[in-house]
């Protein structure tokens, strides 16, 4: 497989070994049903945030998977739909009607705005922001830079993205487009969230938190918690509004909070 | 690289869609297939002229979005997926043809993007377990045999991409739906269900417009994750059985 990618033979060059971003630690909060804040909304798998701290091991998104899908779910949405049936949701419901209008105007924005600039090429300058700034060592200014690089990036993105094409047809263009806009926001999170959190955890390193010998240094006095971001929606010119941070404590009765050595 | 491009662009279903033909250059040798028409699609973009649609996802070789056919064949040259073959394999200056899986059942959505909706109804009529198996039992307790773990292992490998269909002239999707049968039907979970999964299975591949075998074996050859053609022969064992069965 290594020769097929890279066209050398590793019995004879040596391997050319880099790390690539695979997972985005994290997701969307879900309670111990596996439903989000909206009702009937279950988020499984790699999607939501639940059953890995700070680091994602080997195997994880497959033990989620079959941990979420064939336990959890097969029990939990049994549950919800016991309840049922549910009311019909009339077309003409306020928040059917708002909903509708919201991507109307995001695709109309899209197709209208006749920009200078492919939706990749937004993709792929985010990307080297997150991975600049907010890879596995991250520090202050970095991140504080890294902030203000994507605010600008989104703004930019909003006003001259150019998208080709129709909308009443397939159009990859105008799937992405959707896509790397939620991406903005999403990597403008990650990037305040790594900035509250001023220790060295897990798959995380940051900068300012290490031992004398250079080793990750936790703090679990102060960041022992699971932070939930909650969103508070768009400012006039589609900037992110401050998101609010929610805590849920993590607190062991049986076992003892250790740091582990890879010494 | 300089490369010639003749691409089949089709803006909808209806549209009767033909090859157009484009210059590239300075392509590496070292992209991927995939990541030489993102180059295409950039220069398009910047031109004015609507990218060119085409599926991808993992760009691993795991998932199966990817489906082009390449100088008519399915992935092109090589055991292997779109995603995951490299301009290395092609010369300087050479003319490559890129069209769409071409089979009645996969209608064209766009330019190279086909619906293989088919192949999830398949699926839905039988390409599952729905008995329950209850919480995870100790490993030794139901013993499955080398032979068999291994067998359904490897065919079970198969990632629903469709290239079996692509390559051949009937446009059958028995590889496909032999594959799912002989994983399925090898394993003590699966017995339940095996007579009429099969026969729901082959019913919803004719439904859909997929042809017959006819023991050409292009299929075989073109599967990038290498389905071998006996999967075939064990989805007609189990279809017999299961009419003996009065199914």
């Amino acid at each position: 497989m290594y020769a097929q990618i890279t066209g050398e033979d590793p019995y004879t060059v040596p391997m050319r070994i880099y790390p690539a971003v695979h997972y985005v630690m994290g997701g969307l909060w879900v309670d111990y049903d596996l439903q989000s804040t909206i009702p009937g909304l279950f988020v499984t798998g790699e999607a939501n945030f639940s059953d890995h701290g700070a680091n994602r091991l080997g195997a994880s998104a497959l033990m989620q998977g079959l941990a979420d899908g064939y336990f959890v779910l097969s029990n939990t949405i049994r549950d919800y739909l016991a309840d049922g049936p549910f009311d019909r949701v009339p077309e003409d419901h306020p928040s059917v009607v708002e909903a509708q209008q919201s991507v109307q105007q995001r695709i109309d924005h899209f197709m209208n705005t006749q920009g200078t600039r492919s939706v990749d090429s937004y993709h792929r300058e985010l990307g080297n922001i997150m991975w600049e700034f907010c890879g596995m060592e991250r520090t202050q200014d970095g991140l504080t830079k890294a902030i203000d690089l994507i605010r600008t990036l989104r703004d930019d993105f909003w006003r001259n993205v150019k998208v080709l094409g129709t909308a009443d047809s397939m159009n990859q263009s105008l799937e992405k487009a959707g896509r790397v806009a939620d991406f903005l926001e999403l990597g403008e999170l990650m990037c305040i969230d790594a900035l509250n959190r001023r220790e060295s955890c897990g798959g995380h390193f940051r900068g300012e938190s290490q031992t004398d010998d250079g080793e990750a240094l936790r703090h679990d006095d102060q960041y022992s918690y699971v932070a939930a971001w909650e969103w508070t929606g768009e400012g006039p010119d589609r900037e992110m509004g401050t998101p609010v941070l929610h805590k849920e404590n993590l607190t062991y009765e049986f076992v003892e909070m250790m740091q582990r050595s890879y010494k | 690289m300089k490369l010639t491009l003749k691409i089949w662009r089709q803006t909808n279903t209806a549209d009767k869609g033909g090859i157009h033909t484009y210059e590239v250059d300075d392509i590496s040798p070292d992209m991927s297939f995939l990541e030489m028409l993102d180059v295409l699609n950039e220069r398009l973009n910047e031109e004015g002229e609507e990218p060119i649609a085409f599926d991808s996802d993992c760009r691993e070789g795991i998932c199966g979005a990817c489906s082009l056919m390449i100088n008519g064949n399915a992935h092109g040259p090589g055991v292997t997926t779109s995603c995951q073959l490299h301009m290395r394999s092609f010369h300087d200056g050479q003319t490559i043809t890129i069209e769409p899986w071409r089979a009645d059942a996969f209608p064209v959505i766009k330019d190279l993007v086909v619906d293989r909706g088919a192949f999830d109804r398949i699926i839905q009529s039988g390409g599952y377990i729905s008995v329950n198996t209850g919480a995870a039992p100790d490993a030794h307790a139901t013993p499955v045999a080398k032979d068999k773990a291994d067998r359904a292992f490897d065919v079970a490998t198969c990632i629903g991409c469709g290239a079996c269909v692509a390559a051949c002239p009937n446009g059958s999707a028995s590889l496909f739906v032999g594959a799912k049968v002989t994983h399925l039907g090898e394993l003590p979970q699966g017995q339940a269900e095996r007579d009429s999964r099969v026969v729901n299975m082959v019913a919803q591949h004719d439904a859909e417009g997929f042809g017959g075998c006819t023991n050409i074996g292009e299929c075989a050859s073109a599967c990038p994750k290498e389905i071998p053609l006996d999967v075939i022969s064990r989805l007609n064992w189990d279809l017999h059985a299961a009419m003996r069965h009065g199914r």
